[in-house]
């Protein structure tokens, strides 16, 4: 099976409430929700930030959205108010997952290079 | 009955002041109850604007809502659309003043102006009783002193206030969701207890209350997540019925996209456990929510399922933390990452030796910034560039070894490795904050109707 980047398949987006990172991962097809459950895990997630130390990472599941929520307690340096740092937020930090490597079946459609909404205009 | 329209004109304090003008466009087109919402107040914000207050009683409001306020107001006054906002901070009765002011100098008709205050509980809790309410950390048991502490109240007093008639709400601390859950309670008579339309009027504003954020703002990617003319990015129009169903969509014209991706990436935007999301109205379970895509830039959101309304409520206290003192300087042209390896091993050098307990951070902005854990000094030596821009940072309650730091910086300019340039420093008030819950009784919220012509 071949090996890509979760940014090739999967979107993500991160937000902050004190020194806890909220970090939603998206399939862009909802058909890859599967692989991505077994591959990335929490644990793999907090791997990915072994640097900053998480406390706690929770992974959770929204199957009818094709997407995942990881909560990972005390990663951003104190937050926003305390850290020292250029990014107090982590508003850079889905980057970091966005490079962990997956294996996707050949047979999927990758939904790459144009979004939902774009293919709706080309068909109207 | 009819739909309920609710715009997003802002998403933060320092969001666009145009933003506005296409989302009530497109609201003035349509019939029934309209509303346009702003949120402008970060957590931080509101403790800044209570230091503002005790300077100048007349203000320690938001100061967007001099900016926001007027390429909308005349038109949303004439169009009988409702502006909802928090720009009240910690002075909702001043910036109601200010705003009538601004009203008076479009002319037209004084508008209706309601404040809800009553979520300051500076005065009613010591910092004793806070600190034994703080979650998540104890820092309020070490802090120095508390400069604001704010609940987060609800819909209701927003609800209250549009029930008598005002044409602008202005509050203080609410719950960013209650100034779209508010108008809907207001607008669809939703029952207090009536917690699955809670929910999904809750949803609706988590939805709105980042402004762009859903409709392709903090989103781009390009190759991979790409947004059609993001540099006039359409901000939100959520639709919701009286069964709590909600479609989120923008004006005409504008840029950006609103599809299933942008939805669910602001859906699940800082909401922790999506099974219990907590606001002051209702608890609001996600677990079962859908989203479809019902046409060009129109998202149906169905799902959301409430649970009773938490026992307490959250507020944020915030008190002094000193100051962050920042200074960078840059080394470019062949060799200038061991450069700014020296530069950055004679800054630490000096400091580890003269202020050992000065915690410093030092970044190379293009080589390990933000996505590192921040190592000190930074171990530029693989580092192929030739274009290097050292961060030096600390903070501290003593300015004096804050200007030590910026001046060791500085002093790289003579004393330093060949070539260093640009040195610019910058020292920033600090305010750190933490989180309460509060029992309810200690929420009393306030409406008040303030005539125009007063």
């Amino acid at each position: 099976m071949p090996i890509v980047r979760l940014q090739e398949i999967a979107n993500a987006r991160t937000g902050d409430k004190g020194n806890r990172l909220n970090l939603a991962l998206v399939c862009r097809n909802p058909a890859h929700y599967q692989a991505v459950a077994a591959q990335v895990t929490a644990e793999r997630v907090a791997h990915v930030f072994a640097a900053r130390k998480p406390a706690r990472v929770v992974r959770y599941d929204l199957p009818k959205l094709a997407a995942f929520n990881f909560v990972l307690d005390d990663v951003l340096e104190g937050g926003v108010n305390a850290s020292i740092g250029l990014d107090g937020h982590g508003k850079s930090l889905s980057f970091l997952v966005l490079d962990i490597p997956v294996e996707i079946a050949t047979d999927l459609p990758r939904v790459t290079r144009v979004t939902q909404s774009q293919s709706i205009r080309e068909r109207t | 009955m009819a739909e309920v329209l609710i715009g997003a004109a802002a998403g933060f304090a320092g969001d666009r002041s145009d933003a506005g003008i296409p989302v009530v466009d497109a609201l003035a087109a349509q019939a029934g109850p309209r509303f346009l919402m702003f949120e402008t107040l970060a957590e931080r914000t509101l403790a800044l604007c209570q230091l503002v207050r005790r300077q100048n009683p007349q203000r320690g409001y938001s100061p967007a809502l001099e900016r926001m306020l007027p390429p909308v107001l005349a038109r949303c006054l004439e169009a009988g659309i409702k502006i909802v906002g928090n720009f009240g901070a910690a002075n909702p009765g001043a910036a109601a003043h200010r705003i009538a002011e601004i009203a008076r100098t479009l002319g037209g008709r004084p508008p209706r102006i309601a404040t809800v205050e009553g979520d300051d509980i500076a005065d009613k809790l010591s910092h004793a009783e806070l600190a034994a309410r703080e979650v998540g950390g104890n820092s309020l048991a070490q802090s120095r002193k508390i400069i604001s502490a704010n609940l987060y109240l609800g819909a209701q007093p927003i609800a209250q206030a549009l029930d008598q008639g005002a044409d602008i709400v202005v509050t203080g601390r609410v719950a960013d969701s209650a100034l779209a859950l508010g108008p809907l309670v207001h607008a669809l008579q939703w029952r207090i207890d009536d917690w699955d339309r809670l929910a999904a009027g809750t949803l609706a504003g988590h939805l709105l209350e980042c402004g762009a954020q859903v409709t392709g703002g903090y989103f781009a990617d390009p190759g991979y997540k790409d947004v059609p003319d993001l540099a006039e990015v359409g901000y939100p129009i959520a639709e919701i019925d009286q069964s709590g169903g909600i479609v989120i969509t923008k004006p005409a014209g504008t840029g950006g996209v609103v599809d299933r991706l942008t939805v669910v990436e602001q859906l699940l935007y800082e909401i922790h456990d999506p099974s219990a999301y907590l606001a002051p109205d209702v608890v609001l379970d996600l677990t079962d929510v859908e989203v479809a895509e019902t046409g060009k830039d129109r998202v149906r959101v169905s799902g959301a399922r409430g649970k009773p309304a938490p026992e307490t409520l959250k507020a944020t206290v915030c008190f002094d933390s000193g100051v962050l003192g920042e200074a960078e300087i840059s080394y470019a042209g062949p060799n200038a990452s061991a450069r700014a390896q020296l530069a950055a091993e004679v800054v630490c050098q000096r400091l580890r030796k003269r202020l050992p307990r000065l915690d410093i951070r030092v970044d190379a902005i293009g080589v390990a910034s933000v996505l590192g854990a921040g190592h000190n000094p930074p171990d530029l030596r693989a580092a192929q560039t030739n274009d290097v821009r050292l961060r030096f940072a600390a903070q501290s309650t003593d300015p004096a070894q804050i200007e030590a730091l910026l001046d060791e910086v500085e002093a790289l300019y003579c004393a330093g490795p060949a070539g260093g340039a640009g040195v610019r420093r910058r020292v920033t008030p600090r305010l750190a904050s933490a989180s309460c819950l509060i029992e309810r009784h200690y929420a009393q919220p306030r409406v008040t109707i303030m005539g125009a012509r007063t």
